[in-house]
């Protein structure tokens, strides 16, 4: 789950960590208001959940309180990569004098979470990755020792911090990674870490996004998530617990278990067509959850043609069955279907499907090429 | 011959009296695995399916024997259930839940290190060693006994390609699913050392998928160290980068963890790469 900026630099204050003085506005004037009591110079900044917000336009510096209203105006309502911005953060900008990358994520190869610091703040990380990987520090976060103060240190001195910072410094990290720690996150980052002119540290953006296997015992960060995260069809896959991923192709897919969900949608590219969506309906699916899935494949008017492939093992293939005949009574569709059902209850479920004017298939390669055939005899 | 798991495997089911855990038992037992005890605090006295129930997994180790160790209980207790089968001497333990935060593998498998103890998953299906042994989910009737060992990140996916195998009379030696999360216990590593080092073991089947590095790693290891042919298949080439495809660690994140990296390194590291699933038994078919 993502975080907007504004709900990561809250979250990264309760643990210590300096952030720009501001407040969120959904209109104009509420943002006038905001930067009237902040006084001076303020940043507009639109929260929407993608990179890129900058050079889209969606960040601009108001050197007073009118012309913070004027932006906001035109940022509120503006689209960036497709998404609405609704709310706008108003900031006290800060006076820069260098901007440095601090950030926390998994190593997945080390088992262990890693603290990455560079001298080159402002840009994407992983930016840096590519073009100047030295420039990045990193050191890794014992699970049962936290991280110790040398390592920071450490830290410091591979960026090349000067000596009167590395106290703040220490406090930023450690907070960060508590903060991290503490809320599941996978990853926490501060992009840029400012020294400001008076010597000090503020974190002028933050980025959070927090593991969604840890939302059940994390309710007060559950609770914050945008609801339009992703697109229409992700936050309705969302609310009935079906992992689905839109993508713009036009054959919609239905499929039990994420590797193979993957691998249908790979063999219809090689069959010559292009997946609409990935769709997993998880382990042992009941009747009601694959007629949503089915419904939210069919509201997608691009879908030219239905896959679903199933092969039973937890998931029984007439439960299958009897969501797909359910999904059909409650939406008229001619787009054309090819199931394949194999394994548990696979005859059962064939049969209950051989009146629905569904098409058969038996191997995965024979159902992909037949979509994609129907698809373009229907286009 | 086989890895993990075969007829000397004596199993204790962990969250038996769930139903998840009620309906695999079940299943295990009729498969011919020596099911040998069950837990779930607070039930102890009680048999499911003829196995009997413990309140914890020391007194059923202590009364039965139990080497190995199969849970089924929910995300928030699985950790709990992992750590509380090595401190019982539990040396195999294989974790089918779906959903552990990922801090918490990280402080299991820094505990599991320190043990020298081996988790297999969590969210995988299991492991079936055919004719002996199935600990786990993968269904009993779409294997049989033969010279291939297969080891993937998927369920599913791997049901696939062990049917396309058993359909054309080619049989496993032992079949793991490592699981679909970011941190795990059992490596591509880890299966592929013992599937070398097993006398039975012929050739290898590893499937895997976008995110992390496994598969690099992998291919390292096999042009290394490993004689034996592999075959592999990847999932997800047409995968969006930055989206998690149903599996946790299944994500493109700063641009690396592409199929398209995977296959190339694992081509040159001597792996004959499948299209499709159904491939994979030509070309294990092809060098036997």
């Amino acid at each position: 789950m993502k975080l907007h900026e504004y709900q990561s630099k809250r979250i990264f204050a309760q643990y210590g960590i300096p952030i720009p003085r501001g407040e969120i506005a959904t209109t104009p004037s509420e943002a006038r208001r905001i930067a009237e009591e902040l006084g001076g110079r303020v940043v507009i900044k639109s929260q929407v959940l993608v990179g890129g917000r900058g050079k889209a336009g969606g960040i601009k510096l108001a050197k007073d309180a009118d012309e913070a209203e004027g932006l906001a105006g035109r940022i509120l309502g503006m689209d960036i990569k497709g998404l609405k911005v609704e709310t706008v953060l108003v900031d006290a900008a800060a006076d820069i004098r260098q901007e440095i990358y601090l950030g926390v994520v998994i190593d997945r190869a080390a088992c262990r979470p890693v603290l990455m610091a560079s001298a080159e703040g402002g840009v994407e990380i992983e930016e840096v990755a590519r073009t100047n990987p030295s420039a990045i520090v990193k050191t890794h976060v014992d699970p049962f020792l936290g991280l110790r103060s040398y390592q920071t240190r450490d830290v410091a001195i591979g960026i090349g911090l000067a000596r009167c910072l590395w106290k703040a410094f220490h406090k930023i990290a450690a907070g960060l990674v508590e903060c991290f720690v503490g809320s599941d996150a996978s990853l926490a980052e501060i992009n840029p870490l400012v020294i400001t002119g008076d010597d000090g540290l503020l974190a002028v953006d933050g980025k959070m996004l927090i593991d969604d296997n840890s939302l059940f015992r994390h309710p007060d960060l559950a609770a914050l998530r945008d609801a339009s995260e992703g697109t229409w069809a992700e936050a309705e896959a969302r609310r009935f617990e079906l992992s689905y991923v839109d993508m713009d192709g036009e054959i919609g897919c239905m499929v039990n278990g994420a590797g193979l969900a993957m691998t249908t949608m790979d063999l219809i590219k090689l069959s010559g067509g292009a997946p609409a969506n990935f769709l997993d309906i998880g382990g042992g699916a009941k009747s009601d959850k694959v007629a949503a899935a089915l419904r939210i494949i069919l509201a997608d008017a691009r879908v030219k043609a239905v896959l679903l492939n199933i092969f039973g093992g937890i998931t029984r293939c007439d439960e299958v069955a009897a969501g797909i005949l359910e999904a059909l009574q409650q939406v008229e569709t001619n787009v054309p279907m090819v199931a394949r059902l194999v394994g548990t209850n696979a005859d059962e479920g064939r049969s209950m499907l051989a009146d629905a004017n569904l098409l058969t298939a038996t191997t995965l390669l024979e159902a992909a090429q037949m979509a994609v055939a129907a698809a373009h005899g229907a286009s | 011959m086989s890895i993990l798991v075969d007829k000397n495997t004596r199993l204790v089911v962990q969250g038996i009296t769930g139903r998840e855990g009620a309906f695999h038992t079940a299943r295990m037992v009729e498969y011919g695995t020596k099911v040998v005890a069950g837990t779930s605090p607070g039930k102890g006295g009680a048999a499911v399916h003829g196995v009997p129930v413990y309140d914890s997994v020391s007194q059923a180790v202590h009364h039965t024997g139990a080497n190995t160790s199969v849970i089924y209980v929910p995300a928030a207790g699985a950790p709990d259930a992992v750590y509380e089968a090595v401190s019982a001497g539990i040396h195999l333990v294989v974790c089918i839940t779906e959903g552990v935060p990922v801090l918490d593998m990280i402080k299991v498998r820094a505990f599991l290190d320190q043990k020298g103890a081996r988790l297999v998953g969590p969210n995988c299906p299991g492991l079936i060693t055919p004719g002996e042994a199935k600990v786990g989910i993968i269904p009993g009737d779409i294997v049989i006994p033969g010279p291939v060992g297969i080891v993937a990140r998927s369920g599913t996916l791997t049901y696939e390609v062990m049917y396309a195998l058993t359909m054309r009379g080619i049989g496993q030696t032992t079949c793991v699913g490592i699981g679909g999360d970011p941190i795990n216990g059992t490596s591509f590593i880890d299966c592929l050392r013992l599937f070398e080092a097993d006398a039975a073991t012929e050739q290898v089947v590893l499937i895997g998928e976008i995110g992390g590095s496994d598969e690099e790693q992998a291919a390292a290891y096999i042009r290394d160290h490993v004689k034996k042919p592999v075959t592999a298949f990847i999932a997800g080439e047409t995968a969006p980068a930055g989206k998690r495809m149903g599996h946790a660690g299944a994500i493109i994140e700063g641009g690396a963890g592409t199929a398209a990296e995977k296959i190339r390194i694992l081509r040159a590291a001597g792996v004959r790469v499948a299209q499709h699933p159904e491939q994979i038994a030509d070309l294990v078919a092809a060098s036997m």
